[in-house]
């Protein structure tokens, strides 16, 4: 069942927890919205390749069994920079 | 901020109605949670229609299961604010979201079901893995 059901006239991953991967790392958390401005996620946590500690795929194993470790209540990712986006329930770490 | 009270009361109503005790105080917490012995089922409770409106089917199908964790309680984020704070303090690493599930055992967390492991699925798939939780971890058989 989509976010959009609930909410009427929203984006399909409405309400749903994201992995949004960049050229630079990952952001986890849970989709609002495509806006002007770019992708905007709420409880929102990042891996940034050659800063966080581990893999992209040793992040997301954490993530998956622990949760999303949110950082930042709101984030904006511009969409040029957005290279996938995928239900973390979907993913297999 | 909270939402009104008249909004989610039925939603506190459908939790308690299938027998979890809502815990609204720190106080609550700590009584329910801190010291337990045995199998306690910690529901996160939210007003969010995409997860909880299936996660709370789920708990109720889950507790018609003939193996129950010792007690289930209950608090509501984004409400009882300092309820739910205490309750994740219980969580040790698992991180908060909600709706979410904790299954403790001896004050223990052995089994967590994450907002992400919620959205999108049937309350008859969440209630699965529930129950899956309950037969390896609880031991209280429920009298036909």
């Amino acid at each position: 069942m989509s976010g959009h059901v609930f909410h009427p006239g929203h984006h399909d991953l409405h309400g749903i927890t994201v992995v949004l991967e960049t050229n630079t790392g990952l952001w986890v958390g849970r989709f609002d919205s495509v806006t002007p401005k770019g992708v905007l996620l709420h409880d929102a946590g990042c891996y940034e390749d050659g800063v966080t500690e581990g893999t992209r795929e040793e992040y997301l194993r954490k993530t998956l069994k622990f949760g999303v470790r949110a950082t930042v209540k709101n984030k904006l990712i511009p969409e040029q920079d957005v290279r996938e986006i995928r239900q973390l329930a979907e993913v297999t770490a | 901020m909270p939402y009104p009270e008249s909004l989610v009361a039925p939603m506190r109503a459908e939790m308690t109605s299938m027998g979890a005790v809502e815990l609204r105080t720190v106080a609550d917490v700590d009584a329910a949670v801190g010291s337990a012995a045995g199998t306690t089922l910690v529901f996160v409770n939210s007003v969010c229609g995409c997860a909880a409106g299936n996660a709370r089917p789920a708990v109720k199908m889950a507790l018609g299961h003939g193996v129950l964790p010792d007690r289930t309680v209950t608090v509501f984020a984004g409400q009882d604010l300092d309820a739910v704070a205490r309750a994740r303090s219980y969580f040790g690493e698992y991180q908060p979201s909600s709706p979410s599930m904790a299954l403790l055992r001896d004050g223990e967390v052995v089994h967590f079901v994450h907002r992400h492991q919620i959205e999108g699925r049937s309350p008859q798939a969440i209630a699965t893995d529930l129950t899956k939780a309950f037969d390896t971890y609880c031991s209280r058989p429920v009298s036909a």
